[in-house]
């Protein structure tokens, strides 16, 4: 779509805009006619009237999809295809990383040793002489892995969880709720470590391990959300209608809850990606040789105020750039879903 | 049309010393868009002991008048023209000197006392507040006058009440202290903003006497703002008529309600829906019997037979959230209703009208009585059988903005209950626009999403999702309460033309009495969870007989001046008493004048007692009170 006939909607939509009550419609499109209008006679015209601007406007939506609503909506948002630009250039260049990386990970140079970052090693080296920008992409993987990995899962699970606590109520809100908090208050790093010892550290353990810690954000959102929105009178509609829970949970209720779940993944993705570098930087983590974010950072603990200060800032500006997209991101996704952002 | 300036120019000059003068009053809101002009070119001027009122629709201005008047609006407007109070410009003050006029010289009440008041504070703390902000009292004379002024204001137990908080209060309460606040320092000018469009009628009334009472000792000059012309006849000595901010009519009230100027008035006494006649009516379905083709009374079964039907909500307290009492929000009502008939069930919030509708779908389970529904038993139905029923039996809310679920398109709210109950198939998309032509929309408008419309417009969204499975029955929950009387008008005979035409039975749940003259052929009247009288609409409201119903319309105002200045009102004493714990006996014995001992021993049944309708009284007495 071009830049003009964006430009023209705007124009045209302008005044249709009366949530606050203080802009009135645009009297072309017959709004302020029923405002005016007082029996049936009077209605007709109104009626008539929208049909002009519907129709214009039946051009513009409802050749489309839902789909497309959703997608011209999101589109129009700057800042998440900033998000969405920088995201997958991270992922391109991370999962790509056997293209795009300049030297082997692990191929050290011990005679180079540690060295700021130039044009042979953009990012500099390690003590053992190990490109740091081959790392950070390989750790890229891992780290990303994880973190979306983990915000899926535990979003997932923990809307399930909510959905039914709140909408249920009762022995089963009182029960799932228990559970949650159950999650919340044991000691995160603890368990984390016993998991580990127990299970074993290979990376989905860990994955596993972290979305188990996670989901209760989500579930306590969404219940908060589904307790607020089921009190609203279409969701009795829908139940005077004939509606079974499970419909009016996945079509009414999640859909009007989407904003605050989408906020939550992306605190996961950021959640998770920082408690795999705390892990990491502890030693229950990722386990050499495989590579993180996090363990990066570890590594170069020694290097906090020396002159090897640059090992902790390009993993460090990685997770913040890969954190940042992602909430930008959410922000598009969450406004995109809401058709009461469509016009602006 | 008549230039307002010219009219209300003429009408000063016929009232003499005007205190508060307001002179081509304009603001301009800078929306996101463009200005918008909320109040444009607004004059008017009130003289002490004179009630001038701001009439309109939502959205034409009148709150913004009030609020520029005491210069309370923010940066973000711009306001020109002048107020001028006792002859100082409001306008050129600085906002330290506004706050000595404000509370001092004009007060305000406004609309949501629940919202304007302070939860965490005593309400004798806040009218003592009123009162220090102005002048250095000592705290005993501050509760002596706190106390006093809530005595003014007609709350029954000052001394008690003066330690309570705000939640404690009833409405009509809250609303007493409002104005207790407002009147602390026997303010030149009043402004009311809506004070009582939140309460019900009976506690309308009340404050309504309470205003007029002040008025008559402290020759106040009051501005009512409010969108009821009911009580601008019962209250107002002139009238302005607000439109789209501006002045279209500015007059005596008698001109304005029987030599009205300009159309936009015309129209709009037209829509009021009215307590003593069936005004605004489709013209296709004349007034009286209704139209019932199939029906023979006595023969023909009812569509719908509720039979000593009981609600009870338990209430939970204490840490362990045990039931520790029950709310009788309905307690053993039965009425039928015929096929192509409307029943109406009126009465004050919490009277239990609502918790009926619901327990009929049984969207709420009935704790005892019987539902049924063209043969079927409503309440013992399995989950299987009530899918059925109630594709049969739909509802249309109250809240035009609440029921539509933001997220679906318009075509898709309309088509759920078809793809619920299996019926979209491959004609559903044409079904929709058939519905959508059918309440008055077109079929483009499918496309679109619920916040693109208006209430009224919503509100006919609403019907076409009710309509869509052919239903015998639709629940009408308050359906026009939420919409401007213009638009209420529309909505009404829409729902009128579709019962023609469709055979449709509804049960209309309503607590403005004149929209259920409008509409219904039966009445019941409830009060606390009972019905206490039932009748045809003229036998309600033509022949009423028990004292609550007489005191229900004697205290609805009606949009007649003339009328108003000769009726008597019956004011109720007192609140309507909690339904966790209803008086023994008859229930409205608390506030009757008619009560005798017998009405707290023996509970009167809802039976004909020489009325030819059913009471629920032992001294049923027909009396005319409209």
């Amino acid at each position: 779509m071009s830049v003009r006939s964006r430009r023209g909607r705007r124009g045209r939509w302008s005044g249709v805009r009366h949530e606050d009550g203080l802009r009135r419609a645009d009297p072309a499109l017959g709004e302020r006619t029923e405002q005016t209008g007082f029996g049936p006679t009077e209605l007709i015209p109104a009626a008539t009237a929208t049909l002009p601007s519907g129709r214009a406007r039946g051009e513009d939506e409802a050749g489309r999809s839902q789909l497309a609503v959703f997608r011209r909506r999101f589109l129009r948002h700057r800042l998440a295809l900033v998000g969405l630009g920088i995201l997958v250039a991270v992922a391109v260049v991370c999962f790509g990383a056997s293209w795009f990386a300049p030297y082997d990970p692990r191929a050290q140079d011990l005679a180079l040793g540690p060295v700021g970052p130039s044009a042979s090693h953009w990012f500099g080296t390690d003590e053992l002489g190990r490109d740091q920008l081959s790392r950070l992409l390989y750790a890229g993987r891992i780290s990303l892995g994880i973190g979306f990995a983990v915000a899926l899962v535990s979003t997932l699970g923990g809307t399930a969880v909510g959905a039914l606590a709140g909408y249920f109520g009762r022995a089963t809100d009182r029960t799932l709720m228990w559970v949650t908090d159950l999650f919340l208050i044991v000691p995160e790093l603890a368990i984390l470590a016993i998991a580990l010892q127990y299970f074993g550290q290979a990376n989905w353990t860990i994955m596993a391990v972290l979305a188990g810690l996670f989901w209760m954000y989500a579930a306590r959102v969404v219940r908060a959300q589904v307790l607020a929105l089921k009190e609203q009178e279409y969701i009795e509609a829908a139940r005077a209608a004939g509606a079974s829970p499970l419909r009016i949970i996945v079509r009414h209720i999640l859909p009007n809850a989407i904003g605050p779940i989408i906020v939550t993944a992306t605190l996961a993705v950021a959640g998770a990606i920082i408690a795999e570098s705390t892990l990491s930087f502890l030693g229950f983590g990722v386990q050499p040789p495989d590579t993180s974010w996090g363990n990066m950072l570890a590594d170069a603990e020694g290097a906090i105020g020396t002159d090897q200060a640059y090992l902790l800032y390009f993993p460090g500006a990685a997770i913040f750039v890969t954190v940042l997209a992602v909430s930008f991101l959410g922000d598009g996704l969450r406004d995109a879903f809401d058709p009461r952002s469509g016009r602006r | 049309m008549a230039d307002p300036t010219d009219r209300a120019d003429s009408a000063r000059a016929a009232i003499p010393d005007p205190v508060l003068v307001v002179e081509h009053l304009s603001v301009a809101f800078r929306g996101e868009d463009a200005v918008v002009h909320a109040v444009d070119d607004v004059s008017f001027a009130v003289a002490p002991g004179e009630t001038l009122a701001i009439v309109g629709e939502s959205g034409s201005g009148k709150t913004t008048i009030g609020l520029a008047i005491l210069g309370l609006l923010d940066g973000r407007t711009q306001v020109t023209g002048r107020v001028q109070l006792d002859g100082r410009d409001l306008r050129t003050l600085a906002e330290s000197e506004l706050e000595s006029v404000r509370g001092k010289q004009i007060a305000i009440v406004f609309q949501d006392s629940l919202a304007a008041l302070n939860p965490v504070q005593r309400v004798g703390t806040q009218i003592a507040e009123a009162i220090t902000v102005h002048e250095s009292v000592g705290r005993a004379e501050a509760r002596s006058r706190v106390i006093d002024l809530m005595g003014l204001v007609g709350l029954a137990d000052p001394p008690r009440q003066v330690d309570q908080y705000p939640h404690e209060l009833s409405g009509g309460m809250r609303q007493r202290v409002m104005i207790a606040m407002a009147i602390a320092n026997d303010p030149a000018v009043l402004i009311a903003d809506e004070p009582t469009s939140a309460l019900d009628v009976t506690i309308q009334a009340q404050v309504l006497d309470v205003l007029e009472r002040i008025q008559a000792r402290t020759d106040t000059a009051i501005v009512l703002i409010t969108h009821d012309l009911g009580v601008v006849a019962a209250m107002a000595d002139r009238v302005m008529v607000l439109h789209e901010g501006r002045a279209v009519e500015c007059a005596d009230v008698d001109d304005v309600f029987y030599r009205p100027a300009d159309p936009y008035t015309v129209g709009l006494l037209a829509a009021v829906p009215r307590l003593d006649r069936r005004a605004v009516r489709q013209p296709d379905r004349q007034p009286g019997p209704p139209p019932d083709p199939g029906r023979d009374p006595g023969t023909d079964d009812p569509l719908l037979e509720v039979t000593d039907l009981v609600k009870q909500f338990p209430i939970r307290g204490g840490i362990f959230r045990r039931p520790t009492g029950v709310v009788h929000a309905v307690d053993g009502v039965s009425f039928s209703l015929w096929r192509g008939e409307t029943l109406g069930i009126v009465g004050e919030s919490g009277c239990g009208k609502s918790t009926i509708g619901r327990a009929v779908l049984r969207l709420v389970e009935p704790t005892s009585g019987a539902v049924r529904f063209d043969g079927t038993d409503v309440v013992a139905a399995s989950r299987r059988e009530l899918r059925r029923l109630r594709a049969r039996m739909q509802i249309v809310f109250q809240d035009p903005y609440a029921s539509l679920d933001p997220r679906m398109s318009v075509a898709a709210t309309i088509a759920e209950p078809m793809r619920i109950h299996d019926s979209y198939g491959t004609d559903g998309a044409v079904r929709v626009a058939e519905l959508l032509a059918q309440v008055g929309l077109a079929p483009a408008d499918g496309a679109r999403f619920p916040h693109e419309f208006s209430g009224g417009e919503r509100q006919r969204i609403g019907i076409a999702r009710a309509l869509s499975l052919e239903p015998d029955l639709l629940v009408l929950d308050e359906p026009v309460s939420a919409l401007d009387v213009s638009i209420q008008a529309g909505i009404l005979d829409l729902l009128g033309d579709l019962q023609a035409e469709l055979g449709i039975a509804y049960l209309f749940i309503g607590h403005d009495l004149a929209v259920v003259r409008q509409i219904c052929d039966q009445v019941a009247v409830m009060y606390l969870g009972r019905l206490v009288e039932t009748g045809t609409a003229d036998d309600i409201f033509e022949r009423p007989a028990h004292p609550y119903t007489q005191a229900l319309l004697s205290a609805v105002p009606i949009p007649d001046p003339d009328r108003e200045r000769r009726r008597r009102r019956i004011v109720l004493e007192g609140d309507v008493p909690s339904a966790a714990d209803p008086p023994t006996g008859c229930r409205f014995r608390t506030r009757c004048w008619k009560a005798q001992d017998v009405c707290a021993e023996i509970d009167p049944e809802l039976i004909d007692r020489g009325q030819d309708h059913p009471v629920a009284c032992h001294f049923a007495e027909t009396q005319e009170v409209i």
